[in-house]
Parts: structure tokens; C-alpha cells; sequence
């Protein structure tokens, strides 16, 4: 027996299966040609080498005893910093299909070792949970059968847009325009919003891509498509071009990225699509943005007006003097005169039991222009995997609630509320959507979805990739580092974009027409939805179908 | 499909007359309700004054009936002219009503110099209505009350139109009105409810449909939570239409050619050649909430008598006009016109096509159709 001190135990200690990804490599394929070692972003694929045993079998010789042969195998690493995460871009590279990642069924040992050098685990993605999600299980069940002749998504007309802004009172509109009152602004959009990803979460190829998709989308397609920076601010290019108009500016509690945004003001060629202030987001409630070292690069260190390579952490609270309902009223106000109460502003807040009364305050404001509810299942950068699995709420209920309320004071839709966090999370995102829709939603944010449709983004809820947050993306799709970023073909972006946007144009047309509805999105039509789920009908006041 | 049968003329007629219009419509509804509005009231056995309000309904039993007669006497309304309708029950095979009654009453005295189109007179008229139906309601429906208004009188039941009328013997002469409308019925998901059926009346508007409102229950929802009581019943998806009707006139106190608007407004690129584009854009957006959608023609009539017939916007029902001067008849279908005025030229009816708004004017010379692409007649949307 060899001495138990010469094999390296230490607590921390793991074999390959402990880990979440095991990799099947078979030798008898592999040509080592290396591709899926360099591929590898987490480099726990080494060469090594390694003997291997060769009995002799001559029955009728008397020799006895075996021989060895020396050779170069691939094998996975097992210390946390190199374990694999699934991302599987060595299965995508390798020739041979010699190799591949797979789920460790058994036991996943690192959960108890991610805490290395005491930080807590961060991850990018989001919430963890598999299965159909309580959007998937809605049911649209309203179909006009006894009077109607069909509607037919193919050949009639469908108006499909939504607003962002606020939405006078049709008594007070009519009172403003005989005495020439200000008029909120309002942009009529396609209702599935690219949500907020920032400039520095992703790449400059994967901002390029989606903003050539979305301004694509909108000139040639005609689909009125508009995307928001996410905090961090936006290229100066783009802040002084025509394109400017499909953007949702994003300010967030370390404002990076405004100085840039206030001094291109006087160059802007037209309006932003709206102002979004971050107050909340769903995969992280409570807690701020977070871009870690390893994504400030040198452009991103300009755009945000920071030193290169620091941590640059937003605090969880916008930090002001006043009590936070005069904040938002202050910052609403502030930013809406920023741009000449010419561009709708709202705010972004995470799920919560409190969003009612956020609701209630933005109804006093008249400045408000909307407010976006972000759910347990949104997804982020990066974020403590405990804040992104565990805290939060659901958007479903939150929205319904918060509708029911605004419809109670015959108010609905006045502060239109858009919906995000899982949406297309297993992706049946026009399905979700409209059922987000349904429930009272004027429009939903989709982030993840549009990553996973239009950049092959590999992450999912088995935790699979979601090493976003340390900027080793294979995908480059959430990475500074040029190396990577040039694997994203932004033309190609641009395409899948087109095509993922065409796609939920149809299958939303698909939806209503079966529903007798064509003229206008069915906000709130909750006649039109059913779940088999008795205690989420209650909850949700829809009915229960099974 | 339901059917729909109007007839406005100068010189008044029986109900009798678009019944059987709706007898020549037969087809389209398969007789779970019928409901009629009367308009420009004439009786034979009574000078009607048009300043007394007519209380339409029905009483299921006799204590009913006196709740009903204690209610309005306690507050101030005093008895004119009850009309009795000689009711031949052998024509049906539904339930058995105590009393169909349509009664004219002196309004209370406070009420009485105030001229109709006061808010508080017409507040007070329908918070009466409100009132006796909450109060049937509460009795197990043993009192439904369909209209309070002065000039109009309100018949609904289940059942065929012409066995309704030979029930009610409305051929008999004794009830004749300058408007009237009509609705066959064809059943609905709704359940066979009286309140269900067309037409729909609020202070004085009424509104009846052929189709179905898909966006149903968020204008509902809306409406709701409005302050004006009389958004309420919903008992058919349909009566949303009236209401919209009534918070276009009277809420929002805009001209009858914004209904369209709200109801089917252009699409924003229709609007950017629009001359009032921006006006319209602006109202489209805030009256976003009462966008109809589904298949339907909508059939009203105003308090002075005017008259309006539109389509949904993919003019997915039927719906024709057609008349001469001082007769004109709308109906669902073009043989339910030919039944109300056969004397009148048919190459001269019109179809309305789904940006249109047929307006017969209380003089009733001609029609006037309005087109959404014109001109808004309102100077604050120059
Ligand atoms: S799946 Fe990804 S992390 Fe795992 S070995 Fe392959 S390339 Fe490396
Ligand atoms: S890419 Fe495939 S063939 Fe090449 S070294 Fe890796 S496993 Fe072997
Ligand atoms: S592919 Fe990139 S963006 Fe997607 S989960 Fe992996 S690291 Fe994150």
C-alpha cells in the first residue's frame, strides 16, 4: 500500500466525479490536436502523460509478466479554480467528437467549496431551478368558436404595439390640450424590449450585434424593437447617432457612464427611446451592479470614466438625502427635465411585496412614466448566487397584483407596467410574454433569451457556463477580452436578432388571433388565460382548467 | 350571430313593424332573447308629455310590484300614466311574469324647472334605475328594470321577436314611437340573463351589437373603476359599446365622430396623414383602454333621436342602411331593411365599410356619413 502521506488529501480535496461536469474523453479518437484544451475557458483540460499496463498473453510461451507503453492523454483538472462548468466549447471544437462534458448525477461536491478564500460563490445567469416554469403552464383558452370567423395571423392586420410612457387620464388629456398643458411624452414600441444588459457586461461585438439587429429590425423589418444599455452608459457613437432613438438609457446607482451621456446631450441627433432608472433588479434584489475586475478594460474604463482593471461595484442604494419616495421622485423628475420632458422615464425595480406601494407612489408622480417589475428568474452578470437562487419574488403574481390595483382605481395602463425576469426562460418566449401580457403587463424585457437566440449564449439552469461575471465567456459574448469578443461575428448577431424578433411577431399573431383579438396588444385580457394549477388561478385570479 | 333592426321615422309606428323585420331576418339567432327600445313615445290611450320619465320593467310578483310603487313614491316621483299591456300568454311557453309595466312619472319637485341635460336631473334618473334593479337584484331578481329615461321605453324577454310581440300585443296599436330598435338574440357564453340582452341603455344612450367584443374584460375592467355608477351590469360583453358611447358624450363631452376613434382608432400610419393626426394620436393613446376588437355593428340612438350605425375595424359583420327621407331603417341584413321601408330606392342603401360612421340626423332628411379620415369636427384638435 503506498503511505497515506505521499497521496495529496487536504480538505478541499475533490475527484472528478465531485464535480458538476465530468468529461467522457475517448482516447481511441482523440488525435490530440489540443483544439479543446486552448478552447477551454476554465483550462481544466490538461495533456499528461500516462502509462498504461500491457499484459502479456502468449498462452503458450512461459514468459510472463507485462509491458508498458508511455503515452499523452487528456485529463480534467479537480481543484475548484479549473472545474469544469459544462460550457461544453470542447465538445464544439474537437474533430474527432472525442470528447464531452456531462452532468455529474450523483453528487456535486463543489457546492460545499465554493467558498474559497472566504468569498462567497458569484456567478452570472440566474435563478437555478429547472422544469416548466408557471408562465410555461399558462394556457391560452379563450377561443372564439361561436361567432367569430377566425382571424387569420397570416393575412390580417395585427396591431402589436405597446407604450412606454405615461398615459393621461382621457379627461385630463383633453383638459391639457384646450389649455396647453405639457403632454407626457410616449413611444409606441414592439412589446418584447431587449432588456438591460450593459455596455461592459457584454462585449463591444455583442452590443454591436444587437444594436445592428435592433436598429435592423426597426428600419427594415418594421418592427418597432428598443433595447436598453443596462448602467454603464452608452458609446458616444451611438449617443450622437440616428440609432439613438431604439435606445432605453439605463442610470443606476454608480451613474457610470452619464458624464459621457450629459455631455453628448447638446450632439444628440435625436431622443433616447426612454430613461430607465435602475432601482432593483430581480436576480439581485437589494443588492447593486457589479462589474468585476477582470471586465474593465481599457474602453470600458473610458466609458465609465474609472481606472482600468478595479472592481466597480454599484451601491445597493442610490445614495441621496432624501427618503427614498422622494428620491425616485426627484430623480424621475430630474432626468425627465434632463431631456426636456421630452422622453418617458420610469424605474426599474425588483419583485417584491412592496411594489404596490412602490406603484402607488409613482400614480402621484406625474412624471412617471411606467414601472418595470423584474422577477425572481431575471437574469444577471454577476451576482452571489444566494441572492440570485433564493431572493426575490416571482413576477407573475407581482404584476397581476399591481394591475388589479391600478384597474381598481380605473387607472390601468396609465403607469403601464412592464414585466422581466424569465422570460423565454425555457424558451416559449412569446408564450410567456402574452401571458405576462394577459395578466396585465404592457410590455416584457427579455435579456437572457436574446442572448441565448441570438448569440448562442451556452448557460442554463443546471448551471451550465455562467462564468459571466469573470470574463473568460467562451461565447464572447460577456467578455472584454478581445481574444474572445472576436469569436461573436456581430453581423451574424444582427441576423439572429432579425430573425428572433420576425419569429415572436408571428407566433404573437399566432396567440391572438385564435383569441378574436387584433386591434390592439390584449393588455390584461385575463378572460383569455387558464392554468391547471388551482392554487396559481386563485392567486393570479384566472381561471383554473384542467 | 344576433340580429339587429332599427327604424327611425317622422311619423311614429309600431314595434310590430320591426319585429316583423326581424321575422324576415330569421335565420341568424335562435330565439333565447329579445330587446326592443322605443324612442318618441306615443300612446293611444294617453297624451304623453315628453318631460315625464317612463320607468321600463318587468315585476316578478305582486310584492314586487308594490315594493316598486312604495319605492318611488318615497322618493317624490309621482304616477302618471301606467300603461297596461294585454298580455296573451298563450304565445309562450316561458315563465309566467306578474307585470310588464312601462310607467310615466312627475319627477320630484326639485327636479322639476331643471331642464334634461342637467347632470344632477340626469344623475337622479339613474341612480332611480340603479337603485330598483340592486333592489331586485336583492329579491332574487323579482324586479328588472331596463330603462328610466323620459321618451324611451324598454322591452326585453325571452323568446322569439314575434311571439314577444303577440305576448305583449304590441300590434294592437296602443304603443307606437318614433325610434325603435331590435335585437334578436342569439345566445352568447353569458347565460340567458334579461339584463344580457341588447339593446343597452345608459342616461338616455343605447347601444345594441351583432357579434362578439373580444376585448371584453379589460374595458370592463376599466370601466369599473370609474366613479360614474352606471358603469356597471356586464352581463353581455356588448354593453361595454353603450358605455364607451356615453363616456365619449358625456364624460368626455366630444363630438359622436370620436366613438370611431375610441372605439377603432387608425392605425398610427393612417394618423400621420391625418390632418388632426396629432390630436388623434394623443387620443388614441390615452382611450387605448376602450379599443374594441372582434366582429361587430353597432346600432344606437341618441336622446334627440339621432341615430349611428359603425363597424369594427376589420368590418367583420354585415350591416346596412337604407331609407328615404323621414323613414330610414338599419339592420344586419339587407332583407331586414327591404322589410322595414320597402318603399325606398335599394340602389341608394348603403353599406358602411369600416372607417365610417353612418349618422341618421333627428330631422331625418338624409344620412350623413362620416368618414375617420375626415376632418374632426372639434376646434381643439386643430
Ligand atoms: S465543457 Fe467547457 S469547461 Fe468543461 S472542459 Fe469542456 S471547454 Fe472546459
Ligand atoms: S479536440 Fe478532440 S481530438 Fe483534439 S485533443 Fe481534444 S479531444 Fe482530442
Ligand atoms: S456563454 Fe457567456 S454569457 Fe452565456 S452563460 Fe456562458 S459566460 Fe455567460
Amino acid at each position: 500500500m503506498v503511505p497515506i502521506r505521499s497521496v495529496p488529501i487536504e480538505p478541499g480535496s475533490l475527484t472528478y466525479h465531485d464535480l458538476p461536469w465530468i468529461i467522457e474523453h475517448r482516447e481511441d479518437r482523440c488525435t490530440l490536436c489540443g483544439q479543446c484544451t486552448s478552447v477551454c475557458p476554465k483550462e481544466c483540460l490538461h495533456l499528461t502523460y500516462r502509462r498504461q499496463r500491457l499484459p502479456n498473453l502468449e498462452v503458450l510461451s512461459s514468459k510472463r509478466g507485462s509491458e508498458y507503453r508511455t503515452f499523452v492523454g487528456i485529463r480534467q483538472r479537480t481543484d475548484m479554480v479549473h472545474s469544469c462548468i459544462g460550457c461544453g466549447m470542447c465538445a464544439m471544437v474537437c474533430p474527432n467528437e472525442a470528447i464531452s462534458p456531462v452532468p455529474n448525477t450523483v453528487e456535486n461536491r463543489t457546492l460545499f467549496l465554493n467558498n474559497q478564500k472566504g468569498e462567497a460563490y458569484k456567478r452570472g445567469g440566474r435563478r437555478n431551478t429547472t422544469g416548466a416554469s408557471l408562465l410555461d403552464r399558462i394556457m391560452f383558452d379563450r377561443i372564439s368558436m361561436l361567432t367569430d370567423p377566425a382571424l387569420d395571423a397570416g393575412r390580417h392586420e395585427f396591431t402589436l404595439s405597446t407604450t412606454i410612457g405615461r398615459i393621461l387620464s382621457p379627461e385630463e388629456y383633453l383638459k391639457r390640450i384646450q389649455q396647453g398643458g405639457w403632454i407626457p411624452p410616449t413611444r409606441e414600441v414592439f412589446p418584447f424590449v431587449i432588456g438591460s444588459m450593459s455596455f461592459g457586461a457584454l462585449s463591444p461585438n455583442m452590443w454591436l450585434g444587437l444594436l445592428q439587429g435592433v436598429a435592423y429590425c426597426n428600419e427594415v423589418l418594421g418592427i418597432p424593437v428598443v433595447m436598453c444599455t443596462g448602467e454603464g452608459g452608452c458609446p458616444p457613437w451611438v449617443l450622437k447617432s440616428p440609432y439613438l432613438k431604439y435606445i432605453i438609457l439605463q442610470i443606476a446607482s454608480g451613474y457610470f457612464g452619464w458624464d459621457e451621456i450629459i455631455r453628448a446631450i447638446p450632439d444628440m441627433q435625436c431622443d433616447p427611446a426612454a430613461i430607465e432608472i435602475k432601482y432593483g433588479q430581480g436576480a439581485k434584489p437589494g443588492d447593486g451592479g457589479l462589474l468585476m475586475w477582470y471586465k474593465v478594460s481599457k474602453l470600458i474604463s473610458r466609458l465609465r470614466g474609472v481606472p482600468e482593471g478595479v472592481d466597480l461595484p454599484s451601491p445597493p442604494v442610490h445614495q441621496t438625502l432624501y427618503s427614498i419616495e422622494e428620491s425616485v421622485m426627484k430623480m424621475i423628475q430630474t432626468l425627465s427635465m434632463a431631456f426636456d420632458h421630452k422622453v418617458p422615464v420610469y424605474p426599474k425595480i425588483s419583485a417584491s411585496t412592496s411594489a404596490k406601494s412602490v406603484l402607488n407612489n409613482l400614480v402621484r408622480n406625474p412624471y412617471a412614466g411606467g414601472l418595470l417589475i423584474d422577477g425572481i428568474d431575471g437574469g444577471t452578470g454577476a451576482a452571489y448566487n444566494v441572492s440570485m437562487d433564493a431572493t426575490g419574488h416571482p413576477v407573475a403574481s407581482n404584476v397581476r397584483e399591481c394591475y388589479l390595483d391600478l384597474a381598481a382605481q380605473g387607472m390601468q395602463n396609465e403607469v403601464p407596467i412592464y414585466a422581466a425576469g424569465g422570460v423565454g426562460k425555457n424558451g416559449n418566449v412569446a408564450q410567456n410574454g402574452m401571458a405576462l401580457i394577459m395578466l396585465g403587463a404592457s410590455a416584457v424585457h427579455i435579456g437572457k433569451y436574446i442572448m441565448q437566440a441570438s448569440a448562442g449564449c451556452l448557460g442554463n439552469e443546471q448551471n451550465r457556463c455562467n462564468v459571466c461575471n469573470v470574463g473568460i465567456c467562451p461565447k464572447g459574448i460577456t467578455s472584454q477580452n478581445p481574444k474572445l469578443y472576436r469569436r461573436l461575428d456581430p453581423d451574424k448577431v444582427a441576423e439572429r436578432v432579425a430573425e428572433t424578433f420576425m419569429a415572436i411577431q408571428t407566433d404573437v399573431k399566432k396567440i391572438m388571433a385564435p383569441l378574436g383579438r387584433s386591434q390592439s396588444l390584449p393588455v390584461g385580457m385575463s378572460d383569455a388565460i387558464g392554468i391547471n394549477d388551482k392554487d396559481a388561478a386563485d392567486r393570479l385570479q384566472i381561471k383554473y382548467v384542467c | 350571430m344576433c340580429r339587429l333592426a332599427l327604424k327611425t321615422a317622422n311619423d311614429p309606428f309600431s314595434p310590430y313593424e320591426v319585429l316583423e323585420a326581424m321575422e324576415a331576418m330569421k335565420e341568424g339567432y335562435d330565439g333565447s332573447g329579445l330587446g326592443l327600445l322605443l324612442r318618441g313615445m306615443e300612446f293611444e290611450d294617453f297624451k304623453y308629455n315628453p318631460r315625464f320619465p317612463i320607468l321600463s320593467g318587468i315585476a316578478e310578483s305582486k310584492k314586487a310590484w308594490k315594493r316598486l310603487d312604495r319605492f318611488m313614491e318615497d322618493r317624490g316621483y309621482e304616477l302618471k300614466y301606467d300603461h297596461k299591456f294585454h298580455t296573451d300568454r298563450s304565445h309562450m311557453d316561458g315563465k309566467d311574469r306578474y307585470r310588464y309595466f312601462l310607467r310615466a312619472y312627475r319627477m320630484p319637485e326639485e327636479f322639476q324647472g331643471k331642464p334634461m341635460g342637467d347632470k344632477d336631473k340626469e344623475d337622479e334618473l339613474m341612480e332611480t334605475r340603479l337603485a330598483l334593479r340592486q333592489d331586485g337584484e336583492k329579491h332574487g331578481g323579482d324586479l328588472s328594470v331596463f330603462s328610466f329615461w323620459p321618451d324611451v321605453a324598454m322591452i326585453k324577454e325571452v323568446g322569439w321577436p314575434l311571439q314577444v310581440g303577440n305576448l305583449l300585443s304590441l300590434h294592437d296599436g296602443q304603443i307606437k314611437s318614433r325610434v325603435c330598435m331590435a335585437q334578436g338574440r342569439q345566445n352568447t357564453n353569458y347565460g340567458i340573463n334579461l339584463y344580457a340582452c341588447h339593446p343597452f341603455f345608459v342616461q338616455g344612450i343605447s347601444t345594441m351589437t351583432n357579434g362578439e367584443n373580444t376585448a371584453f374584460v379589460p374595458i370592463r375592467d376599466w370601466l369599473l373603476g370609474q366613479p360614474f355608477k352606471g358603469y356597471m351590469g356586464y352581463q353581455s360583453d356588448s354593453e361595454v359599446f353603450t358605455h364607451i358611447l356615453h363616456y365619449t358624450l358625456k364624460q368626455l363631452n366630444l363630438p359622436l365622430q370620436a366613438y370611431k376613434h375610441i372605439i377603432t382608432p387608425l392605425s398610427l400610419k393612417e394618423l400621420d396623414a391625418h390632418p388632426q393626426g396629432d390630436f388623434l394620436k394623443g387620443l388614441r393613446n390615452v382611450c387605448k383602454r376602450l379599443i374594441i376588437d372582434g366582429p361587430n355593428a353597432v346600432i344606437g340612438t341618441l336622446p334627440d333621436e339621432t341615430c349611428l350605425l359603425v363597424m369594427d375595424q376589420k368590418k367583420l359583420r354585415p350591416a346596412t342602411v337604407g331609407g328615404r327621407q323621414g323613414a330610414w331603417a338599419i339592420a344586419s341584413e339587407m332583407c331586414g331593411v327591404d322589410a322595414m321601408i320597402p318603399d325606398r330606392d335599394p340602389s341608394l342603401d348603403f353599406q358602411p365599410m369600416r372607417e365610417h360612421t353612418v349618422i341618421i340626423p333627428p330631422a331625418r332628411k338624409e344620412l350623413e356619413i362620416w368618414s375617420q379620415y375626415d376632418q374632426f369636427p372639434l376646434s381643439l384638435a386643430a
